[in-house]
């Protein structure tokens, strides 16, 4: 095994990390800031590959793509929003039916279950053919992404925003209207990961039907490998997030060393599940294991 | 002030759960009374100030407070005239949040919450007064999580959160009751403070007979999702114990089984 080889793949894990890093600090305000398991980004992430693809094949100016793979997802928020809010169904069942009808939505969009664009002929602000390039745009996205945030979550609404993923009681009993934050909440998610795919298809020059396939476990394991290997660094909200992205950048980073070491790009669906199964267990088995450290009720770690 | 006229709610109803929780509930406060609540489990306290609170749809009747008919609101919306403190300390705070944030979330009750800043230096000073008159040591912690704080604590910053915008109405719910009796006595003498110094109108619920009669002007006892007893002014302040299991009997006529009130 070539050890150069590895190095090679790594500046490409880099920009890949930094790519589902946006998508990723989405996955964060719902998982973590909401307490809600939103499974719509797999959908929602391929509406925006697509929406910014097909957008820019038709002649549009790439900044407007984006802003439309965003407005896309957002869309997309809403709607599982509204199944869960409106018509009381299940959080996690709510975004499995988007996604499950985005599927269909994406195939409309595109017209076929893939569309090329070529950063020869098109001007892709991000591509895999040039690295250096791509991690340096990902990269201002994910800080100007973490900046916004850092503003918003301070605000009134932010802070009520919190609220209401932290103590839904206390949050209605202070005059919250928690299931208005519930929709801004996922709407504000999804617009981030439909950007993400508008980044992500450029990165790999096309929008496929099934690029999302499993989106929501590297988004996971983004957040959760984040927020293990940075916890005791990283208290503050803005530092938090750029550990969001440092996870999403370590996860690429083990699958480029899992793929040296041999596994076939098949494999990585399961090597991923039983990453973020096994760092999705760790705060677990810690809290199993460590009895002298009794937390009391109430609490998530956030 | 407040109105409760006919209040009707049945949980599970067509089940075999079903419970008639509240069966005819009529009230009416003046401005300024603190009423305490008392009755045995099941008695329909906590569920008439849910009822007010708007937790749930009733099934008939109205709330009215300052004469607006908020039958109908949604509970965030009633939320602009209530302070509300709970029974689990867990339930009136957020826990990953800081205390000044959540003195904060609470300051706004009833406004609309804009993209301005969410704390400000002045309320900061504030919150430091205030906290300083709780006696627990909470004014130089503004920035520590509230999950670090003990139950007590936590239930005394839920008071002051209540009443931090002052509401027409503070609701009580038990909210001694998760407490060790020292924390207990504590809380219930800031709850007192609180309500004297902002001549608030408030309904606490109680399961402890003695502070029912300590606290207050008035009390009320339920039974069976109705109002059973209603005493008020000289009669309540010479009010016993005795007195009060002896009128349960007369106007429920069943001897008053519930331990915890007469241990307490």
């Amino acid at each position: 095994m070539n050890i150069m080889a590895l190095f090679n793949a790594l500046p490409g894990s880099v920009a890949q990390g930094l790519i589902w890093g946006v998508m990723a600090i989405g996955v964060y305000i719902t998982f973590k800031i909401l307490d809600f398991a939103d499974l719509t980004v797999d959908g929602s992430i391929t509406t925006g590959g697509a929406v910014a693809v097909m957008m820019m094949l038709s002649g549009q100016n790439v900044y407007v793509a984006l802003i439309a793979a965003t407005v896309a997802g957002m869309l997309a928020g809403m709607v599982t929003g509204l199944f869960h809010v409106a018509l009381g169904i299940p959080g996690i069942l709510a975004g499995i039916l988007t996604q499950l009808g985005l599927y269909s939505i994406n195939m409309r969009i595109m017209g076929k279950s893939n569309q090329a664009i070529s950063v020869d002929n098109y001007d892709l602000i991000l591509s895999l053919r040039d690295i250096p390039r791509a991690i340096i745009i990902s990269a201002i996205f994910c800080v100007a992404l973490i900046v916004f945030l850092y503003w918003f979550f301070g605000t009134e609404m932010g802070r009520g925003f919190r609220a209401t993923g932290n103590n839904e009681k206390m949050a209605r009993a202070q005059g919250i209207n928690t299931n208005h934050m519930k929709i801004i909440g996922l709407m504000l998610s999804n617009g981030l990961v439909g950007l993400a795919g508008g980044l992500y298809a450029q990165y790999q020059g096309n929008a496929d039907v099934n690029m999302g396939r499993g989106a929501i476990v590297i988004g996971l394991a983004a957040v959760i490998i984040g927020g293990v290997v940075f916890e005791k660094v990283f208290h503050n909200f803005a530092l938090r997030l750029v550990g969001v992205v440092g996870g999403a950048i370590l996860y690429f980073v083990v699958i480029a060393v899992v793929l040296w070491l041999g596994l076939e790009t098949t494999d990585m669906k399961l090597i991923s599940s039983l990453i973020v199964a096994l760092f999705l267990a760790v705060p677990h088995l810690k809290g199993k294991y460590a009895a002298s450290h009794v937390k009391r009720g109430g609490g998530k770690n956030a | 002030m407040l109105e409760l006229k006919n209040i009707y709610k049945t949980f599970n109803p067509g089940s075999v759960n079903e419970k008639r929780a509240l069966n005819g509930v009529n009230l009416t406060l003046e401005d300024g009374d603190f009423v305490t609540i008392i009755g045995g489990n099941g008695a329909g306290k906590s569920t008439m100030l849910n009822a007010i609170a708007g937790t749930w749809p009733i099934d008939s009747g109205s709330v009215i407070i300052d004469g607006m008919d908020i039958t109908k609101l949604p509970e965030h919306k009633r939320a602009a005239y209530l302070g509300r403190v709970f029974q689990d300390p867990m339930n009136g705070t957020a826990a990953d949040m800081e205390i000044e944030e959540n003195l904060a979330v609470a300051k706004r009750r009833g406004q609309t919450r804009t993209l301005r800043w969410g704390i400000t230096k002045k309320e900061r000073e504030e919150y430091v007064e205030l906290l300083k008159v709780l006696d627990l040591g909470l004014e130089t912690r503004l920035r520590a999580k509230v999950g670090l704080l003990s139950g007590g604590q936590r239930q005394a910053l839920t008071l002051l959160m209540a009443t931090l915008k002052k509401p027409k109405l503070l609701l009580l719910d038990e909210h001694t009751a998760a407490l060790d009796p020292k924390t207990a006595a504590k809380v219930l003498e800031i709850s007192d403070k609180i309500i004297a110094e902002n001549n608030l109108t408030a309904l606490m619920v109680t399961h402890n007979m003695k502070d029912a009669i300590a606290h207050g002007n008035r009390l009320i006892m339920m039974w069976d999702g109705k109002i059973i007893l209603d005493i008020k002014g000289e009669e309540k302040k010479n009010l016993t114990v005795d007195d009060l299991l002896q009128q349960f009997t007369i106007a429920s006529g069943k001897e008053f089984a519930n331990d915890r009130a007469l241990l307490g």
